[in-house]
């Protein structure tokens, strides 16, 4: 219960107007860079650095964190709206929120996401406040074999779940595994698959690769389709986000899972994206509605909301206690952290107990007011819904295109989003699924850095997976995910056809 | 507006940026990007942005400086970036060695030759580390347990490949008859939580990527590959400052030195006018409190090489590297 005493000390120093105050301004910062193409999380954070140097260390990680959870609420906004997700992370929420939203449905698809998201984020919080010292213990006690190992179990999870004929979900996950190997290799050192063109050494980045495959390959299909030519005409009702939060305990069972895995993937360096994925894979195999799944079914919003943002928040821990970052915008935090003059490692905890735990409390109450913030702007986004077609397609684009020129100032970029944009087209129309490239894209070069690490540990030998409890344990659990669906299919082809002979 | 205040302030600006030099004939008239060849947080931005606050601070430069992250292909993107940027002054390229030694080892598209050399601005230390609770008390302990072994059986791990880090063990190899196996990580500070984890054996991480854990009781430094001890100063655990650590070579590691330099280039093809011009600014920028400071808080060295003394650096480290290199047949056929 000394955490709890640390954390109450913490809300003394979080809750004081100035601090309120930076939060609010944070998270409505935060919203912007979310929405707006191109900037995201990382750069948003990056430009307002500066700006912190003069602060109290206290001060400035609440501006600088306040404005992550805003840019995680406001990168799922595109995600819906536009099936252009802004993040990594936000990818498995378009499976179904965009469906929603262009049902008519754009409000409940938003609030069951911010709801969702928001309950994923306290999870998150709850558990770092309870279990600080011991999550920083687990995270030591991964290595190479078992980062192999969990993101083995992602890709099982996700990819087991069939839908699609296990030949073309296996020819998608290889065009990416693919992709992600573009660029310098970081084992050997060499320059593999650049094609001859001197600036892919620096690999295909995932916005470009999702800003094409999404944001384009649906605009092609909608106008040849032209589903989109009358404007959606869903009303604006505050009504609406209110039933939409009351009911969301309906998916009680959904948002505990799905916030667990979120904390499990966030701990285990797993991160946010596989977390969401993973979640996303499990509760469309639990559901009994998972037909409907991929058609703007409600808790194929709330799985990868809950689990993105549980595992977005544990994250920040291995940050604080060990030091590495979970992702780019912690990796931006802690250049911060540097500046102002301390040093993330284990003696933080100890030597900054008024930072570290105004930043957990600032967490709770920043949480909190990002919540309130993004469900008040529901409606004007969901507005954004009734633009005619004609308006909107033309925006997506231009937003596509600065996305993709705003990573790296590049025209490269912008050629490789419009080729991604034709490749997301032609898997659409030939019914190859999009989502185990996407993983494959994003996870596929660390999955194999961890392997390749593992064999240079064991000289060669696969033993090394099952030479520990842990890397046993996540190595079986995922092999089992994997043979799932093919185990329960035989079981339920043989089933019926006994039944239906007499 | 009309021009003669325009004149002004130009004159007004020159005033006071150059009270100091007088020979400056080229003075910046847009924007100025400074590309840093890691991502946000790494070693190579935190220098980037550590220059470019000091030239904001005292307003070295009338225009805006922008920092940009181009950290792909260890780095290589930024480097092939400036490279196309040819004859464009508004380019300032910041990164470490890997400037000459990358180019040596894999097939990226660039050369150091490509770009106009500025100043290697301070040299970051190696340290040889194991985890805290290790029975070794010094190199020679470590040293001959990793002989007893059976080759590539005792694990280094380090950021990169074929990069300084497996440079440095492949020397510590040769030097003290070992033979480790070289597990490369992202970056140091991955390393350091693999050691903390117990998954490596050791690493030789720069100060700053490892003080957190030093501090921390997870890993203590054995030796610094440097000639002289490292400066004195504050304690960092509650018993050593960086300043205890003795050298690899007083605790009998044959390896007297071995440094990281950061290193600020312009594109190729620009006149010596403007590289005079970045010459004097990194001069202003070494000379004040906060670069002092930054040099401090990051545990690194302050040299300051331009000129001569930095062409002769480079060739010196690239026979150093092209050794290790030729041996271990990393050296890629051109």
């Amino acid at each position: 219960m000394e955490n709890l005493e640390a954390l109450m000390h913490g809300f003394g120093i979080a809750l004081s107007g100035n601090h309120i105050f930076l939060m609010v301004i944070g998270v409505l910062l935060g919203i912007l860079v979310g929405v707006l193409p191109g900037l995201g999380a990382p750069n948003g954070v990056s430009l307002l650095l500066p700006l912190t140097f003069g602060m109290q260390p206290v001060s400035a990680i609440i501006l600088l964190s306040s404005m992550y959870w805003g840019a995680l609420f406001g990168g799922s906004v595109t995600s819906i709206l536009f099936n252009i997700p802004g993040e990594p992370s936000s990818v498995a929420t378009t499976f179904d929120g965009y469906p929603m939203a262009r049902d008519g449905r754009p409000t409940t698809a938003l609030a069951t996401a911010f709801g969702s998201a928001a309950f994923g984020a306290l999870a998150g919080v709850v558990l770092i406040t309870l279990a600080a010292s011991w999550v920083a213990q687990v995270a030591l006690a991964f290595g190479p074999p078992e980062y192999f190992a969990v993101y083995f179990l992602a890709f099982a999870s996700f990819i087991g779940m069939g839908g699609s004929p296990p030949i073309k979900t296996l020819v998608s996950l290889a065009i990416g595994f693919a992709l992600a190997a573009v660029g310098i290799d970081t084992v050997s050192g060499s320059v593999r698959l650049t094609m001859g063109i001197d600036e892919m050494v620096k690999g295909v980045s995932f916005v470009v690769a999702v800003m094409g495959l999404f944001g384009i390959g649906e605009l092609m299909i909608a106008v040849e389709e032209e589903f989109h030519v009358k404007a959606i005409s869903s009303k604006v009702e505050w009504r609406e986000v209110f039933r939409t939060l009351v009911g969301l305990p309906k998916h009680g069972w959904a948002l505990l899972r799905s916030a667990a895995i979120g904390c499990w993937m966030g701990i285990t360096p797993g991160g946010p994206t596989a977390a969401s994925f993973m979640s996303y894979g499990i509760a469309k195999r639990l559901s009994p509605r998972h037909a409907n799944f991929g058609k703007g079914e409600p808790e194929g919003i709330v799985a990868p909301e809950a689990a993105d943002h549980a595992a977005g928040t544990s994250a920040l821990l291995p940050m604080l206690s060990l030091g590495i970052p979970g992702s780019a915008t912690a990796a931006v935090m802690m250049g911060g952290l540097m500046i102002w003059g301390l040093n993330p490692g284990p003696m933080l905890f100890v030597e900054q107990k008024d930072f570290v735990w105004g930043l957990i409390a600032s967490m709770y109450l920043g949480n909190v007011v990002a919540v309130v913030l993004v469900l008040l702007t529901v409606p004007i986004f969901a507005a954004l819904m009734r633009v005619p077609f004609f308006i909107i397609a033309p925006v997506i684009v231009i937003i596509c295109t600065v996305g993709a020129y705003s990573v790296s100032n590049s025209y490269l970029d912008v050629m490789l989003m419009m080729g991604f944009g034709v490749l997301g087209y032609l898997f659409k129309k030939l019914h190859y699924p999009l989502a185990p490239l996407v993983l494959a894209i994003v996870i596929g070069d660390k999955a194999e850095d961890a392997f390749r690490q593992s064999m240079l540990m064991s000289k060669g030998s696969l033993g090394i997976f099952f030479a520990k409890p842990l890397v046993t344990t996540l190595i079986l659990l995922g092999a089992a995910l994997l043979l799932m669906p093919t185990i329960w299919r035989t079981i339920g082809r043989m089933m019926p056809r006994s039944e239906v002979k007499p | 507006m009309s021009q003669k205040p325009t004149f002004a302030a130009i004159a007004f600006g020159l005033a006071i940026a150059f009270t100091g030099a007088a020979n400056a004939a080229w003075q910046p008239a847009k924007p100025i990007e400074f590309i840093a060849t890691a991502g946000p947080g790494g070693g190579t931005d935190n220098f980037a942005r550590a220059v470019q606050n000091i030239v904001t601070k005292y307003k070295l430069v009338e225009q805006p400086i922008v920092v940009v992250n181009k950290a792909g292909g260890s780095g290589a993107e930024g480097y092939t970036y400036t490279k196309a940027m040819a004859g464009d002054p508004y380019k300032v390229v910041f990164g470490t060695s890997n400037a000459w030694n990358q180019p040596m080892v894999s097939k990226v598209a660039y050369n150091y030759t490509d770009l106009t050399p500025i100043a290697a601005m301070v040299q970051d230390e190696f340290l040889l580390w194991v985890k805290q609770d290790a029975p070794y008390q010094n190199v020679q302990d470590f040293l001959k347990a990793v002989a007893a072994k059976p080759p590539g059986d005792v694990k280094m791990g380090g950021a990169q490949s074929k990069d300084t880090d497996e440079t440095l063990t492949r020397m510590i190899d040769k030097a003290a008859k070992v033979k480790f196996v070289y597990i490369p990580f992202k970056s140091g500070a991955e390393a350091a939580v693999q050691l903390a984890g117990g998954h490596i054996d050791a690493h030789v991480n720069n100060p700053s990527e490892s003080i957190g854990q030093w501090k921390g009781s997870t890993q203590r430094p054995l030796c610094a590959f440097s000639p002289q001890r490292l400066p004195d100063g504050p304690k960092v655990t509650a018993t050593q400052n960086w300043h205890d650590i003795p050298t690899c070579v007083e605790s009998g590691l044959a390896i007297p030195q071995f440094q990281q330099p950061r290193t600020v280039w312009l594109p190729g093809k620009v006149t010596s006018d403007q590289t005079a011009f970045y010459v004097d600014l990194m001069k202003k920028v070494q000379a004040t409190p906060e670069w002092k400071e930054y040099i401090e808080r990051t545990s690194q060295t302050d040299t300051f090489l331009i000129g001569d003394a930095f062409n002769k650096f480079i060739k010196e480290d690239i026979e150093r590297t092209r050794k290790v290199a030729v041996d271990e047949g990393w050296l890629i056929s051109n």
